[in-house]
């Protein structure tokens, strides 16, 4: 499958994050069109576009506009959510830092179908220099008019804040996200209510990803049939593909939803020479990690379901054979452990009890029934913790131990770095050579 | 007002029962008889699903469910642990989890033997831990407050301690700090957790994370004989447990009242205990040909007592004092009035009006419980009036509060400032010192014409002229219902058994007379420094003076004859509170020889030849027209009128013998607006000094914006400054440390 | 320490952004450190106040996230990214090379006060690994040699320029501009590197484009 390169298609351009940078190429032409239909007709497009969320669960987004009720008299608010953390999923910073203004745009026409005169950005601290790019395409918006009062004389008002979070990876889910917005402790909600009916100050509210938006400018300006022409019928569209790891040229790859990891990993130039993919994962730490033999599967929601793993973020890691499973693994339990918010049971002291034992496994030290017991306690997490935190955590090592048993029995007696060196993993030893 | 409620019918167990619809699941199993476990759940906070222990199946749903967050719809089929592994599987799990981090140190934990942790890990738990690893430690325990310690390891992180803060107290002077398993309860470091409700806080921890200095290794749940009792430190009427162990009471707990405290108390109903057994007086004293008091039996210092009065008879004057039950102020009534003759007669150890006597006479006295707590929670506007119910009746400021919070009912408040209990109730000041008062009464009428507002009258309002009958005439103008809101347990009670100088003399004159008209003094439980007027000196010009007290004081010390009576703990009796509710109570500790002072009112009686009788004083009583107070003092330069109360935590003499909770007492400061505060030349933040009739206190000054300018406010009897001044006083106030 | 009115002026152009001011917390907490270089327990007041909040309030929210620090950082504090997609990549390496070369350990700072570290997750940067932050400005693809050179650079203060971003400037000053307040920098760094522009570039040699509108 081709690339189609839409969102990056002029990255390489020195003034690509700029407004007129962004104008060259069609920009800001698609709010104005946007403006020429109803709000209602927007999420209508939308919806007939099926566009899915790209911060990786892919709800339907026109469906997500739709639960925002309308005529409530109520202030709106759009959120969005660029709060990328997922360990792999690196596309929506590399987005604002080139392409900023096609989120903007896409704020405004959201922001418009949703009856929305406030918006959000709320974007991971981490990451000043996103801050900056971002804040200033939001300035130079302002001067061309295309935001604050009485839009281009439309009569729509929107004002759009950036707002720095401050180093949790909870705030990515979206209830965390608003709790965290409102200046509080990023800890999910209870649902119900749901956002569209109390988010955002207790207010109908729409949480997207930054990709996702960035999508609509596109979609108003090229229309529902061009944006089925890319993808399955489920999964139609195209997709900022981060591929990183062991790969010869890690990075952004944007092609139509369908195109397989196999050929996503050939652009990427393929594993160096002498070396074998040993596991992958379609999109972040929170999918279950796949073997090779499945590194056919179409990426699309559906495809990669079907293959016991799930879409995600869409961002496809892979690690060759010079890779312990039983490290990586211990490492992201680490990170579940880091990121948990504490604020229920499972996922509190399940993270802290597991990467306890995969720690002692990294170290060569535990038993061979740790691996049953870590089996059955990561099945005291799943479904029923708080949040999908706790499932994401409860993921890798049912997944890992599957492909990967005799690895962690080894495990038990040798530490991780004597059955595989470091070095050879990295980078500077030629991994990505 | 007819309520409908829709029922839905859901299936529990596979029992089908009917239930309001939007009952939580796990209140409908409760109904069945079902427990399921539960540390975050709280039937008075909101739900929040964060300890997953109460994980069920509902039929359709393919993850189990909390039971504490989820309504029951009609149809509904919910399979507890009972009846279903997963839920089973579900909660085990959970309660296992919940027991990597805890030190299991039940054997030295004051929560062992009644502790829900406890409880459930042994009904739902497994027997032995999986967990090997090494747990989670901190340094404890800490003190949250001088009250309040926290043992971190203990805390499962339920936050029932932090949402009570937040969600009933409004005191958010404790948080979860950090994160995952890094969370834990936590101040500030510059604010301890200085709440009138902290204590709840303890109760209802799942765990023993929080324990009470009092308490903390004083004694084991089973090892306590628990009977039911109501509080004898405000008018709330507080229902409270009190625990005993060997004749001693070890601690209160707030007791469950739906329709009065619901399961909460304050700090001061649930520590303030030493009192009980301190100092107290043991036998009966009467002084002897070389003025001193010596110990007597009962039957000599009865008849000594008897032959005093009877000498001074309808020229004796009775101060019973508040905190009296509805028994006890019964029999004073009768004893004076039948027995001595006399109309003198008054409970009020305060300052106090001619205009309050007939005030209470005409809207307090003998009335039915009309206003009520669950009338609080549903009217649509209530005004208070010199009533600032966070320091002076806590129970209606938790009401009040809830109510604010639901965005039903608005509050307003008649005061000299926005208080911090106003504040939390979302309150709107209507900025008043003692003499504006009653104009802003009147002129508060659009504030309660909507059907179902409510008038709150403080006990301050005597010192407001014309404020009590400027309350009276908004709510027979606007159809607004009033109630009256003392701050002692036995003032209502006192009230209605008509305690009141009908054709009297009230306790200022009976003070003033006292060795002229006034020739002898029946004297209950009454504090010399409460009174507003000389008390001792009353009782050595008097020719003859009984006093009843449990314990020794100023007036015991200068008494003729002295009778030891009871403490609530050693009687049974009734405490009738604000709302008129009767909250009767049985003996905590019955103790040979300890007798109420109605009991030993009766043997007095007896010694005059009298069977004291109950009589109902109202039916025939002349009651006296409300006539406005219309003082109004002129204040110089350099002056200001005082406003002043007490606040809930003071220096009270039932307060005495308890450090750790005296020591969460807010700290006195002069309070005066930033005009007035120019114009007395005091500086934000510095010292100045108030001072009136020989008395003066040193504080620091709060500009207080929105204030009423000209008043000074200075809390009275409180730790640092202690200025027992009525409100209305003009008082020169000057910079500096006096 | 305390705030000078000129602080308080940004902490209300902050608050005058949100419709509601406890928004603020977030980016008032960030300001807090653009004086400190950390949250004090004045700063916690500061915010306390400034938002009508109890300080333990503050300090719940304080310390939930870890970009908030209790205690002094260096003057550039620096991240190594440990998730395993840097981690195994090289980033445990590096992160054991900069310790011994600085002599501290995690949530450390050199006595000098110049350097602190922290071990960090994932920085949505994976493509870029291993990756390192300074002042959460982006050092991508460093070896344990780069990393050490950029690290002693910045110890002398000599200039060391982000991979995609502007050159490193001091903690305080990057908390400011997560504050809100526009450093002028926005164009540092160049439109994008080879890892952004890797998809573009293949599509590019292999005449690969995404389908025409069909008018």
């Amino acid at each position: 499958m081709t690339l189609t390169p839409v969102l990056t298609a002029h990255w390489d351009e020195a003034d690509s994050f700029t407004i007129g940078g962004y104008m060259r190429h069609g920009g800001y032409t698609a709010f104005k069109k946007a403006f020429q239909s109803e709000p209602d007709d927007i999420i209508t497009l939308v919806k007939d576009s099926g566009l899915r969320g790209r911060g990786g669960a892919g709800f339907p987004t026109g469906m997500k506009w739709s639960f925002v009720p309308q005529n409530d008299g109520k202030p709106h608010y759009l959120v969005v959510n660029a709060d990328e953390s997922e360990p792999g999923a690196c596309k929506d910073i590399p987005l604002m830092l080139a392409n900023p203004h096609a989120l903007i745009e896409g704020m405004i026409i959201a922001a418009y179908a949703m009856r929305c005169s406030h918006a959000f950005i709320y974007l991971r601290g981490e990451v000043p220099h996103v801050f900056r790019r971002v804040n200033a395409a939001i300035r130079e918006a302002y001067t061309a008019g295309y935001l604050g009062k009485n839009i281009m004389g439309s009569g729509f008002d929107l004002e759009i804040v950036l707002h720095a979070g401050a180093g949790a990876y909870i705030c990515g889910e979206e209830t965390a996200l608003l709790d965290s917005l409102e200046g509080r402790r990023g800890q999910p909600r209870l649902k119900p209510p749901f956002p569209a009916v109390a988010g955002l100050y207790a207010s109908p509210s729409c949480v997207n990803n930054v990709e996702t938006i960035a999508n609509v400018p596109y979609i108003v300006n090229n229309g529902v049939e061009w944006f089925r022409s890319f993808g399955t019928e489920k999964s139609p569209g195209f997709k900022l593909f981060a591929v990183s790891g062991h790969v010869k040229n890690p990075g952004i790859y944007e092609a139509p939803l369908g195109i397989t990891a196999r050929e996503l990993i050939e652009h990427a130039g393929g594993v160096r020479d002498g070396h074998e993919i040993k596991f992958w994962l379609p999109g972040g730490s929170s999918v279950p990690m796949l073997t090779p033999d499945l590194l056919d599967t179409p990426m699309t929601y559906e495809d990669i379901a079907a293959a016991g793993s799930m879409l995600g973020t869409g961002t496809p890691m892979v690690f060759d054979d010079s890779t312990s499973v039983v490290r990586a693994v211990a490492g992201w339990l680490a990170f579940y452990k880091h990121e948990s918010c504490g604020k229920c049971t499972p996922c509190r002291e399940g993270t802290y009890w597991i990467s306890d034992l995969l720690h002692r496994l990294e170290n060569g030290e535990g038993q061979e029934s740790d691996l049953d017991k870590i089996v059955e306690l990561c099945a005291q997490i799943a479904g029923r913790s708080f949040c999908a935190l706790g499932d994401a955590a409860a993921t890798p090592f049912p997944a890992a131990i599957k492909h990967f048993r005799d690895e962690f029995v080894t495990a038990t007696s040798t530490p991780a770095n004597d059955s595989f060196d470091p070095f050879a993993a990295t980078v500077f030893a030629g991994a990505t050579r | 007002m007819t309520v409908t409620t829709q029922t839905v019918t859901v299936t529990v167990d596979g029992v089908a029962v009917e239930v309001p619809a939007g009952t939580l699941i796990i209140r409908v199993a409760e109904m069945l008889g079902t427990a399921i476990p539960r540390f975050c759940d709280h039937p008075l906070l909101d739900p929040v699903a964060a300890c997953r222990a109460c994980l069920v199946e509902i039929e359709g749903q393919g993850k189990p469910q909390p039971a504490c967050a989820i309504p029951v719809t009609d149809g509904m089929v919910v399979k507890t642990q009972h009846t279903s592994e997963i839920a089973e599987q579900a909660q085990a799990g959970v309660m296992e989890f919940l027991l990597i981090n805890h030190p299991l140190d039940c054997p030295v934990c004051d929560k062992g033997g009644e502790c829900p942790l406890q409880n459930q890990a042994m009904a739902n738990g497994r027997g032995e831990t999986r967990f090997d690893g090494t747990k989670r430690t901190f340094p404890k325990p800490i003190n949250v407050s001088a009250q309040v310690l926290l043992d971190r390891e203990r805390c499962v992180s339920c936050a029932r301690c932090t949402r009570f803060a937040e969600q009933i107290a409004g005191d958010q002077f404790i948080a979860l700090l950090e994160r995952g398993a890094k969370q834990q309860v936590g101040t500030s470091e510059d604010q301890p957790f200085d709440s009138y409700f902290s204590g709840n806080t303890i109760q209802i921890c799942p765990v023993g994370a929080l324990t009470s200095a009092k308490y903390r290794f004083r004694s084991r749940p089973f090892d306590l004989v628990s009977s039911p009792s109501a509080c004898e430190h405000c008018a709330s009427g507080c229902a409270l447990r009190t625990d005993v162990r060997r004749s001693s009471v070890m601690r209160r707990l707030a007791w469950d009242a739906p329709e009065v405290n619901e399961e909460w108390n304050c700090d001061k109903g649930r520590f303030a205990f030493p009192y009980l057994s301190e100092a107290r007086l043991t036998t009966p004293l009467v002084r002897n040909e070389e003025g001193n008091l010596v110990p007597a039996s009962w039957p000599e210092a009865l008849r000594v007592a008897a032959a005093g009065l009877k000498k001074t008879g309808a020229a004796t004057g009775v101060l019973t004092g508040g905190r009296v039950t509805v028994e006890d102020a019964q029999a004073y009534a009768s004893f004076a009035r039948t027995v001595l003759g006399t109309n003198d007669v008054d409970f009020r150890a305060r300052a106090l009006s001619a205009e309050e006597t007939a005030f209470l006479a005409h809207h307090v006295a003998g009335k039915p419980v009309d206003v009520t707590y669950g009338d609080l929670e549903v009217a649509p506007s209530v005004l208070l009036v010199d009533f600032d119910p966070e320091d002076e009746s806590p129970i209606v400021f938790l009401r009040l509060r809830k109510a604010a919070l639901s965005n039903r009912t608005k509050v307003f408040s008649v005061a000299p400032y926005m208080t911090a209990g106003l504040a939390k109730m979302k309150g709107t000041l209507i900025a008043a010192g003692p003499f504006d008062a009653a104009a802003a009464i009147a002129g508060a009428a659009d504030h309660v014409k909507a059907a179902g507002s409510i008038i709150l009258v403080g006990e301050r309002a005597a010192m407001s002229p014309g404020a009590l009958k400027a309350a009276a005439d908004l709510a027979a103008s606007t159809g607004a219902r009033l109630a009256w809101v003392p701050r002692r347990a036995g003032d209502r009670g006192a009230v209605d058994a008509g305690l009141l100088p009908i054709n009297g003399r009230d306790t200022g004159a009976m003070l003033a007379e006292a060795g002229k008209a006034v020739k002898g003094l029946l004297v209950g439980g009454v504090s010399a420094t409460d009174v507003d007027g000389d008390l001792v000196a009353a009782i050595n010009n008097a020719e003859f003076v009984v006093s009843l007290e449990t314990r020794h004081t100023d007036v015991t010390e200068h008494a003729d004859v002295v009778l030891p009576v009871a403490v609530v703990t050693e009687k049974a009796g009734t405490f009738r509170n604000w709302e008129g509710r009767d909250r009767a109570f049985n003996a905590s500790i019955p103790t040979a020889g300890a007798i109420s002072d109605a009991a030993v009112l009766e043997e007095l009686a007896r010694e005059f030849g009298v069977e004291l009788g109950v009589s109902d004083f109202w039916s025939t009583a002349a009651k006296p027209e409300i006539v406005a107070g219309a003082h109004k003092p002129s204040v110089g330069s350099g002056q200001a009128v005082l406003a002043t109360w007490k606040h809930l935590l003071d220096k009270g003499a039932l307060q005495e013998g308890e450090p750790y909770l005296a020591a969460t007492a807010r700290v006195a400061v002069i309070r005066v607006s930033p005009a007035t505060a120019r114009s007395l030349n005091l500086v934000d933040g510095g010292q100045a000094t108030v001072e009136c009739c020989g008395k003066k206190a040193t504080a620091p000054v709060i500009e207080t914006a929105g204030m009423a300018d000209g008043i000074v406010w200075i809390p009275s009897n409180s730790e640092g400054a202690a200025l027992n001044l009525p409100s209305g006083c003009v008082v020169n106030v000057s910079g500096g440390v006096a | 320490m305390s705030f000078s009115e000129q602080t308080r002026d940004k902490a209300r152009e902050i608050i005058s952004r949100y419709p509601q001011s406890r928004s603020a917390l977030l980016p008032l907490l960030h300001l807090v450190q653009s004086e400190e270089g950390y949250v004090s327990a004045d700063g916690i007041a500061f915010c306390a106040e400034e938002l009508a909040l109890t300080t333990a309030d503050v300090a719940a929210v304080a310390t939930f996230y870890t970009m908030y620090h209790r205690k002094p950082v260096g003057e550039y504090h620096i991240g190594v990214c440990i998730n395993p997609g840097c981690g195994i990549l090289g980033g445990d390496t590096i992160w054991s090379t900069l310790c011994e070369r600085l002599g501290i350990g995690n949530d450390e700072v050199t006595e000098d006060g110049k350097i602190s570290l922290e071990r960090i997750e994932c920085q949505a940067a994976c493509t870029h690994a291993p990756v390192m932050t300074a002042n959460w400005e982006f050092l991508d693809n460093m070896t344990p040699e780069s990393a050490i050179a950029a690290v002693d650079k910045l110890r002398r203060g000599e200039e060391v320029k982000s991979t995609r971003g502007p050159r490193i400037r001091t903690f305080k000053e990057n908390e400011l501009t997560l504050a809100g307040f526009d450093d002028g920098l926005a164009g540092e760094g160049g439109n994008a590197d080879e890892y952004m522009l890797a998809g573009l570039k293949r599509a590019k040699e292999l005449g690969q484009s995404a389908p025409e509108v069909k008018k």
